[in-house]
């Protein structure tokens, strides 16, 4: 039995996994899937900033698009931190794709003009 | 009389965050096609666009968006209608009659409004503010200035880092720093429990092994020029040190996340009345303040805990304003008084004009967290409702939701029983 805060969103429910992976306490679907994964194979949503060139503004904000395994968070921030982008950018733009095979890309979070 | 102003918009909105661009669109949707948003920075959007992380959206969106994104379908929806931005637009001063003075990169305006909606956000409590004692050093700073230096001009203050207060935009910049490779050593809360999200101390701090420890707070900042060192003490019930409890942190950088505190220079000047608790102005149940015509929301009428409950209670007070100007001013002739009890640390609207049918929504926080209590509210003496809580957190707000036919004129309290 594994306690756990899920961390889907700001409710924190309180959840409950037993060993065979049947979750309690969650008062939504995505509670489940998150205690499910959390026990077996878990994973995090990086956001960050890039450098941003050829604009006012210095950095341009990004995430993964999706999660990644919760072991490799330096690893894809180091690749994050290799990114130099150029205006224009559209919110959503994807500039690097698959980053170290996790299936995840990494996005801009902003459009700038 | 000869008009001594530019212009006259139906509604002004003070403030281009998450608050004010909810409050203009939905004024511009409630009918009212004069509506002009002024804005002191550059860029619309507030403080969301340093707020990078994820988690913003869920209710208004069903989907986990970062500070920039929200912002951005927001500025996309108010670019669909015809309202008047002005950037860098600082306002200096408004008046009971609601007029506006502020100034901008072409110099200084005087313009009227037939409402004004305040949406100036809300300000960082300082170290001044709490009196931590020591070395007057740099490196000690507020969260959110330490986010705005690293998310906005990429600049990481420091390398080795303490926070002191456990409120979320301190969790978030534990994680955040440490991503950029700073160590952070400790947070430290005053109370016994956190104040932030559950979540936020999850995957801020124990993702990262970052210990909290509570009940314990900043004794001296020590560094000649830049912080060298602090110590850290437990303190008891009474908030005072307990003896013999020190430790100490080698850190050049200590964020302070110890509050959030509405902003209203603007209307504390012209005699707004103020609540004592929330530190925003007292408003009703249409969000007027004690000065007609004059409306507030957002982080400036009391803090939120999340931006998707500032969009909504930011859209009402567009709808509000908008009824305002087009009816001219509100049915105020049965009134409903509001006033916190045992557990509850204050309540929002603190006045109600009631109406025949419908529903209205409090806000409220508890002073202490709660487990297995119920929530009674009483309408002048009498219980009209209890609803059972499995548990309550001063730091995470209440949405609480009567209907108008059950209530009357006189004094509606709210109280957390323990059954």
């Amino acid at each position: 039995m594994t306690k756990l805060i899920c961390i889907v969103c700001p409710k924190g429910c309180h959840l409950e996994v037993d060993d065979n992976l049947n979750v309690t306490g969650n008062s939504c679907k995505r509670g489940e899937v998150y205690g499910k994964n959390e026990v077996t194979n878990p994973t995090r949503t990086i956001t960050s900033t890039v450098i941003l060139k050829n604009s006012c503004y210095t950095r341009l904000p990004v995430k993964t698009s999706l999660p990644v395994p919760k072991s490799m968070i330096f690893d894809v921030m180091a690749e994050i931190n290799k990114i130099e982008v150029s205006a224009p950018v559209s919110c959503g733009d994807i500039l690097l794709k698959n980053v170290l095979s996790t299936g995840s890309d990494i996005v801009a979070c902003k459009s700038i003009k | 009389m000869e008009k001594n102003y530019e212009a006259l918009y139906d509604i002004v909105v003070i403030g281009g965050g998450s608050a004010g661009l909810a409050a203009a669109i939905s004024s511009y949707d409630s009918g009212i096609k004069n509506v002009l948003l002024l804005e002191k920075e550059a860029y619309l959007g507030g403080i969301l666009n340093q707020c990078v992380h994820n988690g913003f959206g869920l209710h208004t969106f069903k989907e986990e968006l970062t500070g920039p994104e929200y912002a951005e379908r927001f500025i996309d929806e108010l670019k669909k209608r015809d309202i008047e931005v002005r950037l860098e637009a600082t306002v200096l001063e408004i008046t009971k009659d609601k007029e506006i003075e502020y100034s901008d990169t072409l110099g200084y305006h005087k313009i009227k409004a037939k409402a004004i909606i305040c949406a100036c956000g809300c300000s960082e409590r300082t170290r001044g503010q709490i009196r931590t004692p020591g070395d007057r050093c740099s490196g000690v700073m507020t969260a959110g200035l330490a986010q705005r230096y690293l998310n906005v001009e990429g600049y990481l203050v420091g390398k080795k880092v303490f926070i002191l207060g456990s409120g979320d935009i301190g969790l978030i910049m534990a994680r955040r720093m440490t991503l950029e490779g700073a160590k952070v050593l400790g947070v430290a809360e005053l109370m016994p429990y956190s104040n932030g999200l559950n979540r936020n101390i999850v995957q801020c701090l124990n993702d990262f092994n970052i210990p909290l420890y509570l009940s314990h707070t900043v004794k001296r900042i020590i560094g000649k020029n830049r912080l060298e060192k602090i110590v850290i003490c437990e303190v008891d019930d009474k908030l005072n040190f307990v003896p013999r409890t020190d430790k100490e942190f080698e850190v050049d950088t200590l964020l302070l996340s110890v509050g959030l505190i509405p902003y209203n220079p603007l209307l504390e000047k012209i005699g707004v009345a103020m609540h004592p608790k929330t530190r925003g102005p007292l408003v009703d149940s249409d969000y007027q303040t004690s000065i007609p015509g004059i409306f507030a929301c957002g982080n400036g009428l009391h803090v939120h805990d999340l931006v998707d409950f500032v969009t909504n209670e930011s859209k009402k007070v567009g709808e509000c304003a908008a009824k305002y100007v087009l009816e001219n001013g509100f049915d105020a002739s049965k009134v409903l008084t509001v006033t916190p009890l045992n557990g509850i640390g204050y309540i929002l609207p603190g006045k109600v004009y009631l109406k025949d049918e419908g529903t209205i929504k409090f806000n409220f926080r508890v002073n202490k967290p709660f487990k297995d209590v119920s929530i009674i509210a009483k309408l002048n003496g009498e219980e009209i409702k209890r609803t059972k809580k499995p548990y309550l957190l001063p730091a995470e707000m209440v949405e609480y939701i009567l209907d108008m036919k059950l209530l009357k004129e006189g004094e509606l309290t709210l109280e957390v029983s323990n059954d």
